[in-house]
């Protein structure tokens, strides 16, 4: 299973910062390895953000995106102590979605 | 009417020195504007969230956790023992620092072979867990000043020993670590490079590392950057845990005397 994700959410005035960093190798399919051999594509393609539940950000993603990647936003009308929830999917199908609270 | 001129013309090289001086001064700070944009989501994170997981986790044939490891501040004692690092162990009478230090854990305290990690390569293997356990490890010190000990004769022998190994001259290049890392204000394209021959500063040479490395994508500890110098040497690779590698960590800990830690940092 995939490592878990570090999900930071701070409140100010009526918006919170989101900062999500995920675990992921993100191969872009295009590197070959020490044996000359293609290194399969492994990357995600579906990013979900959800506020307590209710689905604010989708994202489609690509080869592009970096190893390890980083990912903020600002979301409208979260308050302290809201549920930010965040979901991707690779294209092996494996998925991951972690939570954290917002402060 | 001769004379003024040449008050002038000196007037105007100063003039050009101040502007050369200026655009790098500029160069080094956009670059550090690009280090603080990354440092909000530095990936160290992942590899310290792993690090504090593997601390506590029960592994290898002898199904035990690290929590008694000693690391010099007494067994299960993390905080402050990175800033302290490299020094004299008592029990393996040998100087270690703190990769070779977290290996002789595993092998005491949850039975792995030593030998076989210390011959792993760096990011496969055990390796990447020894090095995720530095960067946790690391991280309970951010902050705080190195005091490596000088106290035991080992410990004063492994410095003069890492000093000299910093200014031995060899290869097909003829490079010393001193080479590059011997003078004030020098850098290799765009990367400042630190006199580490003397107090560097706060966040410099031993006290950044482990860090990540953007460009490769990957967490490095302190022996994997020390080799990374010796490959640009042209020299073979120190062996990990080796007492040259671990010569040289103390001579640079005991330079940085009073630095505050930075690491885990990240690195372009």
């Amino acid at each position: 299973m995939a490592d878990p994700m570090r999900i930071r959410a701070q409140v100010k005035d009526d918006k919170a910062t989101v900062r999500v960093l995920m675990a992921h190798e993100m191969e872009g399919g295009q590197r070959k390895d020490a044996s000359g051999n293609v290194v399969p594509a492994w990357y995600i393609q579906e990013v979900t953000a959800t506020l307590n539940g209710k689905t604010v950000l989708t994202a489609e993603w690509g080869p592009a995106v970096s190893k390890n990647p980083f990912l903020q936003f600002v979301v409208k009308g979260a308050k302290a102590g809201d549920k930010i929830g965040i979901s991707w999917k690779d294209n092996h199908g494996d998925t991951r979605s972690d939570e954290a609270t917002a402060t | 009417m001769a004379k003024m001129r040449w008050i002038a013309l000196a007037g105007g090289i100063m003039l050009a020195n101040a502007v050369l001086a200026q655009t790098k001064d500029a160069a080094v700070q956009s670059i550090e504007e690009y280090r603080a944009m990354l440092e909000d989501g530095n990936p160290s994170d992942l590899f310290e969230a792993k690090g504090e997981d593997l601390w506590k986790q029960i592994r290898g044939p002898k199904n035990a956790s690290l929590q008694q490891c000693d690391l010099g501040k007494g067994p299960g004692v993390v905080a402050g023992a990175f800033v302290e690092l490299p020094r004299y162990f008592a029990d393996t009478q040998r100087v270690q620092d703190l990769e070779s230090r977290i290996v002789t854990c595993m092998q005491v305290l949850q039975g792995f072979d030593a030998a076989k990690i210390a011959s792993t390569p760096f990011d496969s293997g055990e390796q990447k867990n020894v090095t995720a356990l530095a960067t946790w490890i690391a991280a309970q010190s951010k902050g705080m000043r190195f005091n490596v000990p000088q106290e035991h004769v080992k410990e004063q022998t492994a410095y003069e020993i890492g000093k000299r190994l910093f200014f031995q001259r060899g290869g097909p290049h003829d490079f010393a670590c001193a080479t590059c890392h011997g003078q004030d204000g020098k850098r290799i394209r765009l990367q400042e490079l630190a006199n580490l021959t003397r107090f560097p500063g706060d966040g410099v040479g031993i006290a950044a590392w482990p860090a990540y490395r953007v460009s490769t994508g990957q967490m490095w500890g302190m022996q994997q950057r020390l080799n990374d110098c010796y490959r640009q040497q042209r020299f073979p690779y120190a062996v990990f845990g080796s007492d040259a590698i671990i010569a040289l960590g103390v001579y640079l800990g005991v330079n940085s005397h009073g630095a505050q830690s930075v690491a885990p940092a990240i690195k372009r």
